[in-house]
C-alpha cells in the first residue's frame, strides 16, 4: 500500500501539470475532479491573514491620524460653522466652526485607546479569575461565580454609571469603569477552557510522567488557552469601545472639551431639530466602522488560530 | 423543589444586599461634592455659611458611610427606600411613576424583538446559503456593531425632522394636560423609542434561531417528515417550531439585562421619562438613594428574567434538569 505522501504527492504532480502528457480518455472526466481548477484561487487562510492584517492597519491608522488632528480638531473657525458636508470638510462643520472629520478622527483614535486599556486589563483580569476558579478548588470556583453572577446581575450600563461615579467622571472614570466591567464573559470560556484542559488525558499523561505543575502550566496549558485567551481580548475591544461611548454620551464620561465619538453626538442632540443631522450621522458611522474592523480583526483571528475552524 | 426555592430565595437576598453595598460604597467613595453638584458652582460661593451646612447636612454629606448605609437598609426592609433628594419625593414614589413609562417601553420592545427575531431566524435558517440568509445575517452582524443612542438620533433625524410622523420626544405631548393625554398620544410617543430598543435587540436572538434552525432541519425527524411528503416549511411548522421556540424563550429572558441597559440609552435621547433617564440624572446628581433603589430594582429585574430562563432551560431539556447544579454554571 503507497503511504499517505506518497498519494498526495502523486496527486500533487497531476494536479500541477508535471505528469507527462496522456491520450484523451473517458477516465479523463472522471479525473477531472481531482485536477487543480483552471482559475488560480487564494488560500482562505492567505485572505483571512490578509483580512486582518488590513484591520489591524487601519485602527493604526486611525490612531495616528487622531492623534495628530487633536490639536487641528478643537481649532474654531466663526466664518465656517454649521456647513454641510462639501469637499472641504468632507463630515461638514459644527455651531463652533469646527471640522467634524478632525473632531470624529481625534474621537475614535481616544476610543480605542480606551478599547485597548479596557480589552487589556478585562482580558488579564479574565485569566486569572478563569485559572483561579478551575484550578483552585470548589470554594474558589464558588467566590469567582459568584462574582461573574453579581457583575452580570447589574445591567451593564447601570454598572459603568457608578463606577465612573464614583471615580469622579472624567477619562480615568470612564476608562477604568470600561476596563474592570468586561471580564465576566471571557472569564467563563477560559474556566471552560482550563477545565477542559486539566481533564485531558495528555495533561494526566504528563502528570504521570512526573512533570512539575509549573510545567504542565506553561508547556500545556498555556498553549491550549492562549488562542482563546487572544481571540477573546480582541473581540472585547467592540463592546469596550461601545460601552465608553455609551457613557461619554450619558455625560458620565469624558468631560465636553475632550474629543470623543460620545460628547460630538449628545452635543448634536441640541441641533438635530435645527436639521444638522451631519453632526450625528457621520461620527456615528465611523465608529460602527472602527467596530467593525475590530470585529474583522478577532474573528480573523479565531479562524486562523481555532483548530475547529481552520478549515474554513 | 422546596430546596431550588430556598437557593434561590438566599442568592436573590444576597444579590440584592451586594448591589445595594456596592451602590453606596461607590457612591461615597466618589470625590464629587453632592453639594457643589447639585446648587453649582455659582450659587454655592454666594451662599451662607449656615445655608451650606444646612445643605450638606440634607445630601448627608458628614454621616459616614455605614450609617447612611445601616440606616438605609433597615428601612429598606420595612418598604421605605429613602427620599430622592433630586426629586424631592419618596424613592418608591419616583421609580413607581416612571417604572409604567419604562415597563410600557421595555415589554413592547422585547416582545417584538424577539417575535421579529425569532421569525428572521427561522427564515434565514430554512434558506441557509440563499439572498434571504445573507441579508438576515448581514443585518444581525451590523446591528451588533450599531450604538442604541446613535440609531435613536438617526430615527429622530428620519422619522421626526424629516418624515415629520412621530414626536421629537418625551412621553405625552408637551403643553397637554395630565389628564387630557389620551392612549393615543401615549402610543405615538412611545414608539419610535420601542422601535429602536426592538430593531437593536432583534441581532441576538436572530442569529441563535437561525442556527437553531439549521440544527433541526438537519436532525433525522424533519428528514423523517420530509420522507413522508411533508414540505419544509410543514416539517418545520409541525416538528421544528416546538424545538425553536423554548430555547428562542429563555434567550430572550436572558437578554432583559441588555434590554434595560438599552433603554437607559434610549430614554436619554428621545427624552422619554423612565427609570433609566431617573438613573441617569441620580447619578449625575449624586442622589445615592434614588440610584441605589434603581440598581437595586434593576438587579432584580435581571434576576428574574434569568430564573425564568433557568427554570425554561429544565423544561425544555430532560438532560439539563437531572444535572441542575452543572447545567446553571454553563448556562
Amino acid at each position: 500500500m503507497p503511504s499517505l505522501d506518497a498519494v498526495k504527492r502523486s496527486v500533487r504532480e497531476h494536479a500541477s501539470g508535471a505528469l507527462p502528457p496522456r491520450v484523451p480518455s473517458l477516465l479523463d472526466d472522471c479525473a477531472n475532479v481531482l485536477h487543480r481548477p483552471r482559475k488560480a484561487r487564494v488560500g482562505n487562510r492567505k485572505l483571512t491573514l490578509a483580512a486582518m492584517v488590513f484591520a489591524v492597519a487601519a485602527l493604526a491608522a486611525v490612531v495616528v491620524a487622531g492623534v495628530l488632528a487633536t490639536d487641528a480638531a478643537t481649532a474654531t473657525d466663526f466664518a465656517q460653522k454649521n456647513l454641510a458636508p462639501s469637499p472641504a470638510h468632507p463630515f461638514g462643520t459644527d455651531w463652533m466652526g469646527r471640522d467634524m472629520l478632525l473632531r470624529t478622527l481625534a474621537g475614535l483614535s481616544t476610543s480605542v485607546l480606551v478599547g485597548l486599556l479596557a480589552a487589556t486589563v478585562s482580558s488579564v483580569i479574565a485569566l486569572v479569575m478563569g485559572a483561579v476558579a478551575a484550578l483552585g478548588g470548589k470554594k474558589a470556583d464558588a467566590v469567582v461565580t459568584w462574582l461573574i453572577d453579581l457583575m452580570m446581575g447589574i445591567p451593564h450600563i447601570v454598572l459603568l454609571i457608578l463606577i465612573s461615579f464614583a471615580l469622579g467622571k472624567g477619562f480615568w472614570g470612564v476608562a477604568i469603569g470600561v476596563a474592570v466591567t468586561h471580564w465576566p464573559s471571557l472569564t467563563r470560556v477560559l474556566r471552560a477552557e482550563i477545565l477542559q484542559c486539566k481533564q485531558s488525558a495528555f495533561v494526566a499523561v504528563a502528570r504521570k510522567l512526573g512533570q512539575s505543575p509549573a510545567r504542565i502550566a506553561t508547556r500545556h496549558m498555556l498553549p491550549y488557552v492562549l488562542p482563546q485567551f487572544l481571540v477573546g481580548l480582541i473581540l472585547l475591544f467592540p463592546h469596550a469601545i461601545l460601552h465608553e461611548a455609551a457613557v461619554t454620551f450619558l455625560g458620565f464620561g469624558l468631560p465636553p472639551e475632550q474629543p470623543a465619538i460620545g460628547v460630538i453626538l449628545s452635543e448634536s442632540m441640541g441641533y438635530l431639530s435645527a436639521g444638522m443631522w451631519w453632526l450625528a450621522v457621520f461620527p456615528g458611522l465611523a465608529l460602527i466602522a472602527t467596530v467593525l474592523l475590530f470585529d474583522l480583526a478577532g474573528s480573523s483571528l479565531r479562524k486562523l488560530v481555532d483548530p475547529h475552524s481552520a478549515q474554513e | 423543589m422546596p430546596r431550588f426555592i430556598l437557593r434561590n430565595i438566599v442568592k436573590f437576598a444576597l444579590l440584592m444586599i451586594a448591589v445595594s453595598m456596592a451602590t453606596f460604597v461607590l457612591v461615597s467613595i466618589s470625590p464629587i461634592d453632592p453639594v457643589q453638584a447639585n446648587v453649582g458652582q455659582a450659587a454655592l460661593i454666594n451662599m451662607s455659611e449656615a445655608k451650606r451646612a444646612q445643605l450638606a447636612e440634607y445630601w448627608g454629606v458628614n454621616t459616614p458611610l455605614w450609617e447612611r448605609y445601616v440606616n438605609w437598609i433597615t428601612a429598606a426592609f420595612q418598604g421605605d427606600l429613602g427620599t430622592s433628594l433630586r426629586y424631592n419625593a419618596p424613592v418608591a414614589d419616583v421609580i413607581a411613576t416612571r417604572a409604567l413609562n419604562s415597563l410600557a417601553l421595555m415589554a413592547t420592545a422585547w416582545v417584538v424583538s424577539g417575535v421579529l427575531g425569532f421569525a428572521l431566524g427561522i427564515l434565514a435558517g430554512a434558506n441557509r446559503g440563499r439572498l434571504v440568509d445573507r441579508i438576515v445575517k448581514g443585518y444581525c452582524f451590523l446591528l451588533a456593531s450599531v450604538p442604541t443612542f446613535w440609531l435613536g438620533l438617526v430615527f429622530l433625524i428620519v422619522f421626526s425632522v424629516w418624515l415629520g410622523w412621530f414626536p421629537f420626544g418625551f412621553s405625552v405631548p408637551i403643553g397637554v394636560a395630565a389628564a387630557d393625554v389620551t392612549l393615543a398620544d401615549a402610543l405615538h410617543h412611545l414608539a419610535l423609542p420601542a422601535l429602536t430598543l426592538s430593531v437593536v435587540g432583534v441581532a441576538n436572538i436572530a442569529l441563535h434561531t437561525r442556527e437553531k434552525t439549521i440544527d433541526v432541519l438537519e436532525s433525522d425527524y424533519v428528514r423523517f417528515a420530509c420522507a413522508r411528503g411533508l414540505s419544509t416549511w410543514g416539517a418545520l411548522r409541525h416538528h421544528g417550531l416546538r424545538n425553536l421556540a423554548l430555547p428562542a424563550l429563555t434567550l430572550q429572558f436572558a437578554s432583559i439585562s441588555e434590554i434595560f441597559g438599552g433603554s437607559v440609552l434610549v430614554e436619554q435621547v428621545f427624552s422619554y421619562p423612565g427609570l433609566g433617564q431617573a438613573a441617569v440624572t441620580a447619578g449625575l446628581g449624586g442622589d445615592v438613594a434614588l440610584l441605589a433603589g434603581i440598581a437595586v430594582l434593576s438587579a432584580a429585574f435581571v434576576f428574574g428574567g434569568n430564573l425564568i430562563a433557568n427554570m425554561l432551560y429544565g423544561v425544555v431539556d430532560p438532560r439539563i434538569r437531572r444535572g441542575e447544579g452543572e447545567a446553571r454554571t454553563h448556562a
